[in-house]
């Protein structure tokens, strides 16, 4: 019995696909999650998010929000989801060294925290941007 | 009466103009199709996040108060976000928005708050600054197909504000997008945000995690910054076809101009050559008569 899953973001919907399991970054740690688990509403961290599906493991980049699970269907909202092949590498390194930069020069207490916030993401996008590339060279 | 080259003439500059205002309907109208999908592409994310905000309002109304639930009795401070769009040609769209906007203002002053403007976009921002508002946060140069992250500082603004005291509602001023013929102004009350009604045989028994009071937390404000993100793209759609429409009346008007410029030109053709011809004519039988 497979889970119905949907990642949404505000501006599209990501995927929306039967799966066998899900991997995901919330707030109090990594949860996993297969058909029929208990009603859950958890927040999502920045982090890698990996769904299983036959066998294979999809890996995505998101950058917070929540997840809604229900016996045979769960629901990811998103603030940005990306696979990994949609990454743009170039940009999130550009994203990464912007944001190292910001890091160094410390303006103020809330400009560092916003920084650290987007090497995060930076990192994360990089990290799944680089696990496909891993799994193609197989 | 015009000679018939400065007719031609004329008949040229507005076949010309005709050509541009057909090219620019065209435009619109095909940035008008790409931003109804956008607007429709937020729909299921605004929908869920409803649900999800359904459930945990209608089980803890105790968890209101300090929460961009609270709504408060004694309303001083109103903020109001105008969402217009940066460039004109696009018929009454602009004035329609900023007159509401006007009356907004001084109705809300006439209760005794205070309003402060929020503009979006640059039609809205010059006519705040012109008119002397209290115009506190603006955002212009969004483009056609902005993204959620180009709106998330605006919602900051008035999220921060809500929870400090500084506001005690928010509203968003926006042309609603009703069809490509009728884009109405509409305002609607972003904070306090109205909890949906959730009826009761959907309740299902969740795990929060962290907590319930936190998962609230998060939402709330995403809620807030959703609301803003698509009225914003109903306001992009509504530009375009706004201006479509415009420019379709413009090509007819300038079609009408060319005929009646056309006819005009025919006539003074033809009264130049029966001048000529009778002048020739008058100019032989003098000579016949010598």
């Amino acid at each position: 019995m497979p889970i119905h899953l949907e990642i949404v973001t505000a501006e599209r919907v990501v995927l929306s696909d039967d799966v066998d399991m899900i991997n995901a970054p919330t707030k109090d740690g990594r949860v996993g999650i297969l058909p029929r688990h208990a009603p859950l509403l958890t927040i999502l961290e920045v982090g890698e998010l990996d769904i299983i599906k036959d066998g294979v493991t999809m890996p995505f980049a998101i950058s917070g929000g929540f997840m809604e699970v229900l016996p045979t269907r769960v629901t990811i909202l998103a603030d940005t989801a990306e696979r990994a092949d949609e990454i743009d590498e170039a940009r999130a390194e550009e994203a990464r060294r912007a944001a190292e930069q910001r890091i160094a020069e410390r303006k103020s207490a809330q400009d560092l925290a916003l920084a650290e916030a987007e090497l995060r993401r930076a990192l994360i996008q990089l990290k799944v941007a680089q696990l496909k590339k891993v799994r193609r060279d197989k | 009466m015009p000679s018939t080259r400065e007719i031609r003439r004329r008949i040229r500059s507005v076949k010309n103009l005709a050509q541009i205002t057909r090219a620019m309907e065209m435009v619109s109208a095909s940035k008008m199709r790409r931003a109804q999908r956008n607007v429709l592409a937020t729909r299921p994310y605004a929908d869920r996040l409803l649900d999800v905000m359904g459930e945990l309002t209608g089980r803890a109304v105790g968890m209101r108060r300090g929460t961009l639930l609270e709504v408060r009795p004694n309303v001083k401070g109103v903020a109001l976000i105008v969402v217009t769009p940066d460039r004109g040609l696009a018929g009454s769209l602009v004035t329609n928005v900023l007159r509401r906007a006007a009356r907004f203002t001084l109705e809300e002053q006439e209760k005794g708050r205070m309003v402060e403007i929020v503009a979006i976009g640059k039609k809205g921002r010059d006519f705040m600054v012109r008119t002397h508002q209290r115009l506190v946060a603006e955002k212009i140069k969004l483009g056609d197909y902005p993204r959620l992250t180009d709106i998330l500082g605006i919602a900051t603004h008035v999220v921060n504000g809500f929870l400090t005291g500084r506001y005690d509602e928010v509203h968003v001023l926006y042309s609603q997008f009703v069809n490509t013929l009728v884009q109405r102004p509409t305002t609607r009350r972003l904070l306090p945000i109205e909890p949906p009604h959730e009826p009761a045989d959907r309740m299902v028994d969740y795990t929060y995690e962290p907590s319930q009071e936190e998962v609230l937390h998060e939402l709330l404000p995403r809620f807030v910054e959703v609301q803003l993100y698509q009225a914003v793209l109903e306001a992009i759609a509504s530009e375009h076809s706004a201006r479509m429409v415009a420019m379709r009346n413009a090509t007819d008007n300038a079609k009408d101009l060319q005929r009646d410029l056309t006819l005009s030109y025919n006539k003074t053709r033809q009264a130049n050559i029966t001048k000529e011809v009778s002048e020739i004519a008058s100019g032989a039988a003098a000579l016949a008569e010598m």
